[in-house]
Parts: structure tokens; sequence; C-alpha cells
């Protein structure tokens, strides 16, 4: 063993970088600077601001419960928004999401229950919601009618995709019984896309609870309007207890989505969510937010 | 196996147990008795919902036809102001959402309480909606574009620091062990050994996070903090009924447009 060791041919750098994350940091870089010059950001904004967030916050706390009757019925509407509008937008999107899956129905029924549920999806439900105030009135009403319309863009788009994913061998063995549509459909597709289903219909109660708060800013109801009439009028610490009452409200519509998806999804029972804290299977859903 | 023993056997198959039918049985009951209540409590006013195809007909009525000319006037600045808002916001929130992330995953730093206090940060952002964000900002720094920048960024913060954080959680032990095994100090493992793994997630969460924010930013105007929700409240409240449709139009086409545009780099990407 004496040969010597081969002295490595001398290379400047053995892993050269690449050249093209430095050109985009300095493209970001400029696009910062020049986004930050169009929008008439600078720092003397944000230190002038910094101070007045200093007295800002003292006004926000502590926040001021006295007038929680107005607070709990604008929760209460919120809650009631949020219940109807999953409801109808599920009843709605369910018939629509089954017409759209391409692997069941012909392209001349799919094609115009997909454009129905990307309009339904491409709208905010906030500007939905001003349309529908015009329409139907100040009120609960149209916040419901408007998060109807998101539920159905967001619940019609994924039920559409977990149809189309489904195996179609059950399907076939469940037709070549000779079962009718609607058995198909009951025995051979929505067992298949069950679970899915459960959990994007958790989320979407989740997500219509957390909207229903907000759609009462341009008048469409709940505790949004509430909330919007505190900030106008500088009631900062009414704005602040608000704010823990919402904050609540979606923590308590989230562990009650955790519990249906491990009843559902994880086969739990009721004495299991209390033992293992609404644990159960996670699934994660990074459709949309 | 004597057939007295078999009888105490329940001979019929059921899928689920006792225990989890109770469990089953009381959401349906809760989901049921939900709806009932509040169908029944809901303040609905009869006459306002009689008249609302008259309404509706009156809307469109009032909006066509579409005032095309007030684009180049007003509504192209407020259009591009609203990208601008969009991912200036996304830039702020990657930025100071990844440092929570790395908190917040456990099997990067190994202590509950700092894990827990980024989870918190991580819900706080997440429950409080953007318009809610931006009416905070706009008491804070006033009406306009910066308020609304920070409200997306805060906005964004939990979404995009949750799933950091879980991609980072989901990363492969054993080039991170290699690493450590050499005496790398922790930026290095942090930037050769995690940072290669989550790549992918981290970009295409970024992107659809922009992708969110564009339909996000169009609405912050209405709470005054910048954007072409501004140029659609001016209009609303004017009754400019023609413009408000053109807005519409605007936002609705911006909107398209970035997904499409996401959808083809995520192509490309993957």
């Amino acid at each position: 063993m004496s040969s010597p060791i081969r002295a490595l041919p001398p290379a400047d750098d053995p892993f050269p970088r690449a050249w093209w994350p430095r050109v985009t940091m300095v493209l970001v870089a400029v696009y910062v600077v020049y986004a930050c010059a169009q929008l008439d950001v600078s720092w003397e904004r944000v230190q002038t601001g910094l101070a007045n967030a200093a007295h800002f916050f003292g006004r926000l706390f502590p926040p001021n419960f006295t007038r929680w009757e107005l607070l709990l019925k604008g929760l209460l509407e919120s809650l009631q928004i949020a219940v109807l509008a999953s409801t109808l937008g599920i009843a709605l999107a369910l018939p629509l999401g089954l017409l759209g899956a391409r692997n069941l129905m012909p392209a001349w029924v799919s094609w115009p229950a997909r454009a129905i549920v990307v309009v339904a999806r491409s709208l905010h439900p906030v500007i939905v919601a001003i349309l529908f105030v015009k329409a139907v009135g100040f009120g609960a009403l149209a916040g419901i009618l408007a998060l109807t319309v998101a539920s159905v863009g967001f619940i019609g788009k994924l039920f559409t995709e977990a149809i189309e994913e489904i195996s179609l061998k059950q399907v076939e063995a469940v037709r070549a019984t000779g079962a009718p549509f609607f058995s198909v459909l009951g025995y051979g597709v929505l067992p298949q896309v069950f679970s899915r289903f459960i959990g994007f219909a958790t989320y979407q109660l989740d997500s219509n609870l957390r909207n229903s708060t907000m759609v009462g800013i341009v008048g469409a109801g709940g505790i949004g309007g509430t909330l919007f009439a505190a900030f106008q009028r500088f009631d900062y610490d009414f704005v602040c207890a608000i704010l823990i009452a919402i904050i609540s409200l979606i923590m308590l519509g989230e562990l009650f989505a955790t519990a249906v998806r491990a009843i559902f999804i994880g086969n739990a029972t009721l004495a299991d969510l209390f033992r293992r804290g609404a644990g159960g299977r996670r699934d994660r859903l990074v459709e949309d937010d | 196996m004597s057939a007295a023993s078999l009888a105490g056997i329940d001979r019929e198959w059921r899928r689920f147990t006792p225990a989890q039918r109770v469990a089953r049985f009381a959401v349906y009951f809760v989901i049921v008795a939900a709806i009932v209540a509040a169908a029944q409590t809901i303040e609905i006013i009869p006459e306002f919902l009689a008249d609302a195809p008259e309404q509706v007909a009156d809307l469109l009525s009032r909006m066509w036809p579409v005032d095309w000319g007030d684009y180049a006037d007003d509504v192209h600045g407020a259009l591009v102001e609203t990208l601008h808002i969009a991912s200036l916001g996304t830039l702020l929130a990657l930025v100071m959402a990844v440092p929570v992330g790395i908190l917040a995953a456990h099997n990067l730093v190994r202590s509950t309480p700092l894990n827990l206090f980024a989870k918190l940060i991580l819900v706080s952002s997440r429950s409080v909606n953007s318009l809610v964000w931006a009416l905070l900002f706009v008491g804070i720094f006033g009406p306009g574009a910066l308020a609304g920048t920070l409200a997306i960024a805060f906005r964004s913060i939990g979404f995009v620091g949750k799933l950091v954080g879980e991609a980072l959680e989901e990363a492969q032990p054993g080039p991170i062990e290699a690493l450590t095994a050499t005496g790398a100090p922790w930026r290095s493992i942090l930037l050769y050994g995690y940072w290669p793994q989550v790549k992918p997630a981290f970009w295409s969460i970024a992107l659809f996070r922009w992708d969110i924010n564009v339909r996000e930013s169009a609405v912050l105007g209405l709470v005054g903090a910048g954007g072409i929700g501004m140029a659609l409240d001016a209009a609303l409240n004017l009754f400019q009924w023609p413009k408000v449709a053109l807005i519409l139009i605007a936002i609705l086409a911006i909107v398209i447009v970035a997904e499409v545009v996401v959808t083809q780099i995520r192509k490309r990407m993957i």
C-alpha cells in the first residue's frame, strides 16, 4: 500500500453555485424598492405608525365586555349565517360537483356545471355579499346567500376532483349487477369519496364561520357590522372584546370540526374524543384558505 | 367450543361498535339541531326577499352598459396597486413566517414551550380575518396601501408558517444526521440539510398564498386599506353602477389571470 494518493486536479470551486438564485434575489430586491416607492411606503410612515401603535394598543386594553348583549346577538347571527350557508352550500354543491365529474358525466353536462363552480369560486365572498345586499337588502339573508355561493365554489370543485380520482372498479362491479344509476352512485361512488367529503365539509364550515364574522362589514349581517361600527366610533376596547369573542368562536368551531373528522374518518367514539383530546387521525387539506 | 359459548356473541356483522354509532348519531343530532335552530331564529324580512328579482334586474340594468372609458383614468392604477399589495404582502409574510415555522417544527426546535408559542402565533394570525387585520392596521398607520400590505402579510403568516413547519417536520432525518456528524454549525444544517428538502414545498406554498392574496387584496380597500377595493367602495357609495361593473370585471380578470399564472408556474416546477 505504498502508492501515493493521487492529488486531485486543482479546481477553483468544486461546487459552483447556480447564478439564477442570485439574479432572482436581486430582482426581488429591486421589485421591493420599486413597489414601496409606488405604494408610498416609507420608513417615516412606519415610524409614525409605530408611535400610533403604542397609543392604539393602549386603548385596545382592557377589553370592554359591558355591551355583551350586543356582542352575543352578533355572534349568534354569525353562527346562524355560517350554519345555514354551509347547509345550503353543501346541498347545492353535491349535485353540481357530481355533474362536473368528467369520468361519470358526458361533456355537455360537465362543462356547464364546472363553469358555475368556477364563477362561484372566483369572486371574493365580500364582493358577492355587496351584490346580495343590493339584491335582498341589509341583513343576514345577504350574508347567507354570499357564503352559500362561496361554499358552492369550494365544495363543488373539491367534490368534482374527489369523484374524478375514484377507482372505477367498484362502479363497474355495481353496474354489472344491473343496478340503476342511483344505486351505482350510492354503493359505487359515494362510499369512496365519503371521508374526503367529511374533510372538506368540516373545513368549509370553519371557513364560513370565519367569513360570517366579516360579511357584516358590508351590511350582510353578523358580528362584522358591530365590529366595523365600533371601529368607526373608536370604541377600541369594545373592538378588543369583539375580537376575543370572534377568535374564541372560531376556535370552538375548529374543535367541533376536529371532533367530527375524528368520529367519521378516524372511527372514534365519544369517549375517545375526551381521552385523546379531540385528536384522531389528522388529515390535511391544502386546497384553499 | 360449545354452542352455549357462542350464544353470547352477536352473530350479525355490524360495521361500527355501539359506541361508534352513538358518536355518529351525536354528530348528526348536533348538525340537525343547529340547522333547525338557526333556520327558526334567523331574522329574514320577507318583503325584501319578495322583491329580490326586481332588485337584481334593476341592478343589472343600472350596470349596463359597462363604463369602459373609466379604466385608464382610475381603475388601472388601483388594479396595479392591488397587485403590489398582494406581492409585497406575500414577500413580507414569507420573511416573517419562516422563523415562526422553524420554531413550530418540533424536530428542529426541541422545546415544547417554544413550539407552543409559535403555534399560538400561527393560530392567532389565521383566526383574524384579513379584513379585520386591515381595520387594525388602518387604525395604526392610517388609510392606504401600507395598511393593506401589512394586513396581507400578517394574515399570511399563519398559513405559510403552518405549512412550512409541517414541511420541516416531514424532512428526512438522514441528511440532517450526516451533517450533524461532520460537526456542521446549525446554519449549515438548516441551509444544506433542511432547505433542499423543503424547497419545492416552500415555493408552492408561496405561489399558492400569492394567488389567495390577490383575491384578498382586492377587497381590503373596502375598509380603506388601498387597492382596487377603494375604487369599488367609492363607486358604490356614489351609486356609479357602470363603474362598479367595470371594477368587478377587472377584479374577476385579475383573479383568473393570477390563478392561470400560478397553475402554469407550478406545472413547470413539478
